[in-house]
């Protein structure tokens, strides 16, 4: 009933802004979201983006947005009325958009896709995606650091690829400090629901978990971290605001210069499906300041950022041993390569629970 | 505090929202009127409840605003519904969707305020005893006004003339008329403390489950009240028995995995719904021969003969 309904609104909200077409030499760019605009999390960074875009070409643009888009067979609607209503290039800004967007692409192939954090591609479909992983990796450091239990609190949302391969890479930095570090894993399947992401840290909390780390959407984990006094980090935002003395440091997803990019080169004529897969180096991901950490916790958060971003590190470097002890296959000569980091479907030696579906 | 004391300090927490929304439409529902609005008038209650809190720096009068902006919302349903003896579902469902856009357009400029928790009870002494005194003597004003919600619904249904003839006019309508009460003026009210009761249970959200205000942040909390009624086959007290089991298997549901028990996480993130189902089953096998718990004229318009 409820994803009806959202989709009803998102087909009302399409219809709507589909009735004033009225500049036919303007580009119309469309952008799907899986939550609200004001989740001052993934969605927000996308919206940032989008109202970059809009600063920066004005009058030769017209861009729409449909929020809280639920993702599967659904959305395929949304994305076509974007299609439908005269959009030459339309982001799907989550994972679960992947089939819906392909379909959708093959239907209109005459206006370019964009499709955020999957993997399928066609000629005017593109896919981008940040390496978020290598965030992960500092905040495991750091995490590590910081903890007194050694038990460390994992929100995540769906057991797709993306987290999976923040969870070990995350793990992967905090053994560098503590080879016995712990972590707990709680699945709230969803990627937005303050009340049961609040309840899973709540929970993580109670059993003894000290660091909170979360894969979901809203800021509601890390201010129940901030209630109970101890640290957390920030996702897809800076999300200090909810936890000015608890925020360790955030990924934020910085999605503005590449959207920038991407719509100056549909404008140009130049727009080409492309695989990006940016990271710290290239600012597509980015730390938010290291705070309420003693100085060489964040010297070492710093150095180690600066090594990604010089190439001498790498998070998955080899040999990387699965969770019964034995090193995975190394296909990136000396790291795992973007297949298996973006297909990762297993955990690394140390994460004491059982691999999702297996 | 142990990790039982934890656990049920936040099943609690996790239930009072979705008992105080259904409470106010199990009242509705007894009356005849079907609102499915409850997700739209818990999210205004939520955005309004949050302005009130923040405006004011006062729990208390973020939970009038809250409820006044349920009360407000079901107004409008009464208007239609009654009045103009509009179509129930489509108008309940129109003001879902009303409820979540007017939030998200109210609530924008409060996203990434704070405010402070709703307090918590302290009664010297008995809030500290070992267990139960956590539990029982030291939970924010909602929990308990939420159970003596309860108990005043309860009593007003099966102890009072005025329950008495909300349930007739639920059960009959035509029937009820023609004895001489005034079946749309119940309703009406019923329908207003339901939207009273929705708003409140949505200013639960922003007010003391998790202090902020978000753009959607009942996340369908709505729609579990309408089904913990039929759940409850609208008694008050299996309610409360339904919103608390539906909070429980939630809440443990997420310490199992943290757990590291090997249960898959979609299967276990379903449970809370799958409970629900059972019982339901169960609930409606038992009373098969009895029909249907349903007040009978549920849903349906009535325009008086004039």
């Amino acid at each position: 009933m409820k994803k009806l309904l959202v989709t009803a609104v998102a087909v009302l909200a399409a219809a709507a802004t589909a009735l004033p077409v009225s500049a036919a030499d303007k580009l119309k760019v469309g952008f799907i979201y899986v939550g609200p605009v004001g989740d001052f999390g993934w969605t927000y960074q996308h919206e940032v983006g989008r109202q970059t875009i809009v600063k920066e070409f004005g009058d030769k643009i017209e861009t729409t947005y449909l929020e809280n888009v639920s993702e599967g067979p659904d959305s395929e609607r949304s994305i076509e009325q974007l299609a439908r209503t005269g959009h030459q290039l339309i982001f799907t800004t989550s994972f679960g958009y992947m089939d819906p967007t392909v379909k959708v692409a093959k239907k209109y192939p005459k206006i370019d896709f964009e499709h955020a954090t999957g993997y399928k591609r066609a000629d005017n479909l593109g896919i981008y995606s940040g390496r978020f992983y290598e965030g992960r990796y500092i905040q495991g450091i750091i995490a590590a650091k910081m903890s007194k239990t050694g038990v460390l609190g994992y929100i995540g949302s769906f057991p797709i690829p993306e987290v999976i391969s923040g969870i070990n890479a995350t793990m992967l930095g905090a053994q560098t400090v503590n080879p016995n570090i712990k972590i707990k894993i709680i699945w709230v399947n969803t990627w937005f629901d303050p009340g049961k992401e609040a309840d899973a840290a709540k929970a993580l909390i109670d059993q003894g978990a000290d660091i909170i780390m979360q894969h979901t959407d809203s800021p509601a984990a890390m201010q129940v971290a901030a209630q109970r006094g101890i640290y957390a980090f920030g996702q897809d935002s800076d999300m200090s605001k909810f936890g000015p003395k608890t925020q360790l440091t955030a990924i934020i997803n910085n999605w503005a210069p590449y959207y920038v990019r991407q719509v100056k080169a549909k404008l140009d004529g130049k727009w080409k499906a492309e695989d990006t897969w940016d990271g710290l180096k290239e600012k597509m991901v980015m730390m938010a300041p290291y705070t309420n950490m003693p100085d060489d916790v964040k010297k070492m958060a710093q150095d180690t950022e600066a090594a990604i971003v010089a190439g001498t590190l790498h998070p998955f470097k080899c040999p990387v041993l699965g969770q019964d002890g034995k090193p995975v296959e190394c296909k990136g000569g000396t790291h795992l390569d973007a297949g298996q980091i973006l297909g990762m479907n297993f955990y690394v030696k140390g994460v004491d629970d059982k691999f999702p579906g297996k | 505090m142990g990790l039982f004391e934890a656990i049920v300090i936040s099943v609690i927490a996790a239930s009072t929202p979705l008992l105080l929304a259904a409470a106010g439409e199990l009242v509705v529902e007894r009356s005849g009127v079907l609102n499915l609005g409850a997700e739209g008038m818990m999210i205004m209650g939520a955005a309004c409840g949050f302005a009130g809190a923040w405006l004011t720096g006062s729990t208390f009068i973020g939970a009038l605003f809250g409820i006044a902006a349920g009360v407000a919302m079901s107004a409008i349903f009464a208007v239609l519904t009654l009045g103009l003896a509009v179509n129930q579902v489509a108008t309940g469902l129109a003001l879902t969707i009303l409820g979540i856009g007017l939030s998200g357009l109210i609530g924008a400029g409060f996203v990434g305020e704070r405010i402070n928790p709703a307090p918590h009870l302290y009664v010297p002494g008995l809030s500290d005893l070992p267990a139960l005194g956590r539990i029982v003597f030291n939970q924010d004003g909602f929990v308990y006004f939420s159970i003596l919600l309860i108990a005043g619904i309860w009593w007003f249904l099966y102890r009072t003339r005025a329950g008495l003839i909300l349930r007739a006019i639920g059960d009959n309508h035509a029937s009820a008329h023609a004895l001489g009460y005034p079946v749309l003026k119940v309703r009406f009210y019923a329908v207003l403390f339901g939207g009273a009761c929705a708003g409140l249970g949505g200013a639960y959200l922003p007010l003391a489950y998790t202090p902020f205000f978000i753009p959607g942040m009942t996340a369908g909390r709505g729609w579990i009240a309408l089904a913990l009624v039929v759940f409850a086959s609208w008694r008050p007290l299996r309610l409360v028995a339904g919103a608390y089991l539906f909070g429980a298997v939630s809440i443990l549901q997420l310490h199992a995995q943290g757990a590291g028990i090997g249960i898959p996480s979609q299967l276990m993130s379903s449970l809370p719904y799958l409970a629900t189902v059972i019982v339901l089953v169960l609930i409606s096998r038992t009373r098969a021969s009895a029909g249907s718990a349903a007040p009978a004229s549920l849903g349906m318009a009535f325009v008086p003969d004039r």
